[in-house]
């Protein structure tokens, strides 16, 4: 086992042309989990006792708050790679890992807000330590999307986001002891993989189906934002002429 | 496993927290949709203006030897 597969991964033209046909197939999981998932979250699963139906914003919620941490130790780890290796290819990831966490934890404060109003009589609790940690986490994304828009030199944002990513984790173990550490209207973890997971599979699996199709459609997200990243740095070189000259690109 | 619902009215309504829930999976739905097909507009952009300057390039070139 060499190091050869690492250094072909840094290539930008044999990661465009590698993975080309998983677009479809990402896309194509996605869509069938994330229509099978929300029909039986919304319409098979039983009404929760205590919530009734505002429970079912679970099936988008939980999935998003999973994505906005998984996102940002993506972020944070590619940023790491392309400082530490100097990777072109882990710069662009990072890049396109930014705007995408920023919309998904957006929409993970969004759903709370919204879950919050008829369940705790409130839209925000700003003294609420995993709400207050996830608009952090919202701003260390926005604080990336800016440094990157805000260097003409390439390499000088990444270098700069990537260092902003990298302090940002120190915000990942707080929101994960959050609901541990402090007071808080937010319940312990739900799903734990030590057992011991407070939830009738009933409501369970349709959760675990949309957990699979939000995955699969960061995934898809993401290599599609990267492919269209990479086209762009590499426009000067030969084989991204030929892309836009034969129309394969699109 | 049932349907949990008597009618597709009462689904809308979720027992009134049909607002809230629908709320989510629209909003949530529609920035995913945006997300997903973003790199797609970008892409058809990029390729729009190379072809421009290939063209450019390619008339100034012919420009070049008719005068030369």
């Amino acid at each position: 086992m060499g190091w050869q597969w690492f250094h072909r991964l840094g290539s930008p033209r044999w990661f465009y042309e590698k993975t080309g046909p998983w677009v479809f197939w990402l896309g194509l999981a996605a869509l069938i989990l994330l229509a099978v998932g929300t029909l039986w979250g919304l319409g098979f699963a039983p009404v929760e006792r205590l919530q009734g139906n505002s429970y079912r914003i679970i099936y988008i919620h939980l999935p998003l708050a999973f994505l906005s941490m998984a996102g940002y130790y993506i972020m944070a780890i590619s940023g790491a790679i392309g400082l530490i290796w100097k990777m072109k290819l882990a710069d662009m990831v990072m890049k396109s890992a930014a705007p995408i966490g920023a919309v998904l934890t957006f929409l993970a404060l969004f759903t709370g807000a919204v879950w919050g109003k008829p369940t705790w009589g409130t839209w925000f609790e700003w003294r609420d330590p995993r709400i207050a940690s996830t608009m952090l986490l919202f701003f260390l994304y926005l604080g990336v999307i800016a440094l990157q828009a805000s260097y003409q030199n390439q390499q000088m944002a990444d270098r700069f986001s990537a260092i902003l990513a990298i302090v940002g984790t120190v915000n990942i173990p707080i929101m994960y002891g959050s609901v541990y550490w402090w007071n808080s209207l937010h319940q312990g973890a739900t799903i734990k993989f030590t057992g011991g997971t407070s939830m009738h599979p009933s409501m369970l699996y349709p959760l675990m189906v949309m957990i699979a199709g939000f995955y699969c459609f960061y995934a898809y997200a993401l290599l599609k934002s990267v492919r269209a990243e990479v086209l762009h740095r590499e426009y000067r070189t030969q084989w991204v002429k030929d892309l836009v000259s034969s129309n394969r690109a699109v | 496993m049932d349907f949990q619902f008597e009618s597709f009215g009462e689904f809308l309504a979720m027992n009134g927290h049909g607002a809230y829930v629908w709320a989510c999976f629209a909003v949530t739905f529609a920035l995913m949709l945006y997300l997903a097909f973003a790199p797609d507009i970008r892409v058809r952009q990029f390729i729009r203006q190379q072809k421009r300057l290939e063209r450019r390039m390619a008339a100034a070139r012919s420009g070049e030897l008719e005068s030369g």
